[in-house]
């Protein structure tokens, strides 16, 4: 049926005022998000990883062909370095077995020392070993997605490792997954020490591939090559896990290379080492698992 | 009855794939590939799959389904939410206004739009995310991220064009 006259006249202008308001409230609604946002609202972050949650499933399968294909590479790399890899093993078993021999005397000389001070034994840890599947930052954020959360016992502020060392700690928790803020984000502030002189800092991320070593106790002599690991300051980290090596002592302050290369993260380890932390904790019940 | 029912569902399937095939485009993009730097530098293709779908479809496309899109890759990427939403909703609105100019134009010119559009989108995105989270991308973060947005607009554009064809044509 053709509709004409005055209600067609009308009808026109009222649906482009009812299009350019809805588009206003969009807009508006848009801003007040990323208002809300900076004011780290709680509901934001809940509906985040709510998406999170729904995506996982997604992305898990989308990465399961990317790692795959990934093996498959280093594979092939590896039948074709086979022999220098062979040499090169052989000589790094030799060293090794050495320091086996060296950290067998030091833990029998630690334990005796420690039955002589009675020194409490170190507490136990629990970890949960998940799959990153999305890894998004763009310029602005450094972080990743992995394919566990509160049901496999992650809970906020557990710590994140990768054979290498400290990737990050874990900033957002959803029911199936959760987000690791990684160790060279702006926001991450891990308490360090200069593994030889124990000098305490921080190590600040700034988006940056070398995050910057600030706050170091006054007399303290960064040199490059010295080793960098957590010092256990402020509760969220334990003490001695490997974080970098000062790579860069100018102009542009002391930079930290992280043993950790973050554009290649496949498996996570997310450890509950019961440290508590600074951050607010919803603590499930921890469970063990190895491999997912 | 059947017929009539299968028509309608073939109307909503219409209806809804720029939008699906956007959400899909935002969450295949953020799976971990193992090139370095790829994540910092990594293209932004919510803006190709919005620039795209406005410019050829937007009759199915409209403003609530680009918000939702902006929402979807700001919650998937951590990064400030609604920051994406409301920079895709802007380049929604600039290609709106000027929709006329770019019926039947080549694509060429069109992947020219696109290069400005981008531009602004970007700068935009960076003056929004220093504003709210502080420190801002290195330029040439900045820039790589910006050509590569651009360099891959055609690809992504062929692609969407080809699934307009084959799903789309008669609607």
């Amino acid at each position: 049926m053709k509709r004409s006259g005055p209600v067609l006249k009308l009808a026109a202008p009222m649906r482009l005022l009812a299009q350019r308001t809805a588009f206003l409230g969009l807009v508006g609604l848009a801003a007040g998000l990323m208002v809300l946002g900076k004011a780290e609202a709680p509901f934001i972050e809940r509906g985040r990883m709510l998406v999170a949650d729904a995506v996982v499933p997604l992305l898990d399968a989308a990465a399961r062909p990317v790692h795959t294909a990934n093996e498959f590479a280093d594979n092939v790399r590896g039948l074709l370095a086979v022999h220098a890899e062979n040499v090169r093993l052989r000589e790094q078993n030799n060293m090794l077995m050495h320091w086996q021999q060296v950290a067998r005397n030091l833990e029998a000389e630690n334990r005796a020392l420690r039955d002589t001070v009675r020194a409490s034994t170190e507490a136990s840890f629990t970890f949960v070993t998940a799959r990153v599947v999305a890894d998004a930052g763009g310029a602005f954020v450094r972080s990743v997605l992995i394919a566990a959360g509160a049901r496999d016992g992650i809970a906020k502020g557990h710590t994140a490792l990768s054979p290498d060392g400290l990737v990050g700690r874990v900033g957002e928790v959803g029911e199936r997954s959760a987000r690791v803020l990684l160790l060279t984000d702006l926001n991450s502030h891990v308490p360090v020490m200069i593994e030889g002189s124990r000098d305490r800092a921080i190590i600040d991320g700034d988006n940056s591939d070398l995050p910057r070593l600030v706050f170091l106790s006054s007399g303290a002599r960064p040199q490059l090559g010295d080793r960098i690991v957590t010092s256990g300051h402020g509760g969220v980290f334990p003490p001695g896990l490997p974080v970098g090596v000062v790579v860069q002592n100018g102009e542009q302050g002391v930079r930290v290379k992280p043993y950790v290369d973050f554009h290649r993260l496949d498996y996570l380890r997310v450890v509950d080492y019961g440290t508590g932390g600074t951050l607010p904790m919803a603590a499930p019940p921890p469970q063990t698992r190895r491999g997912r | 009855m059947v017929v009539a029912a299968l028509a309608q569902l073939d109307r909503l399937v219409k209806r809804a794939l720029p939008a699906a095939l956007s959400v899909l485009i935002v969450a295949l993009s953020v799976v971990p590939v193992p090139i370095p730097e790829y994540a910092v530098l990594a293209p932004n293709f919510a803006l190709m799959s919005v620039f795209y779908w406005t410019v050829h479809r937007p009759d199915l496309f409209p403003a609530w389904g680009v918000f939702l899109i902006g929402l979807f890759a700001d919650a998937l990427s951590g990064g400030l939410v609604g920051l994406s939403a409301f920079v895709l909703l802007l380049v929604h609105a600039t290609i709106m206004s000027q929709h006329k100019v770019f019926r039947g134009k080549a694509f060429w010119l069109v992947w020219l739009a696109f290069v400005i559009v981008a531009f602004g989108a970007q700068l935009l995105g960076a003056a929004l995310g220093f504003a709210f989270r502080g420190g801002l991308p290195g330029w040439p973060i900045w820039l790589s991220q910006f050509a590569l947005t651009i360099a891959l607009y055609p690809a992504l554009a062929a692609l969407l064009g080809r699934i307009q064809r084959l799903f789309l044509s008669g609607s």
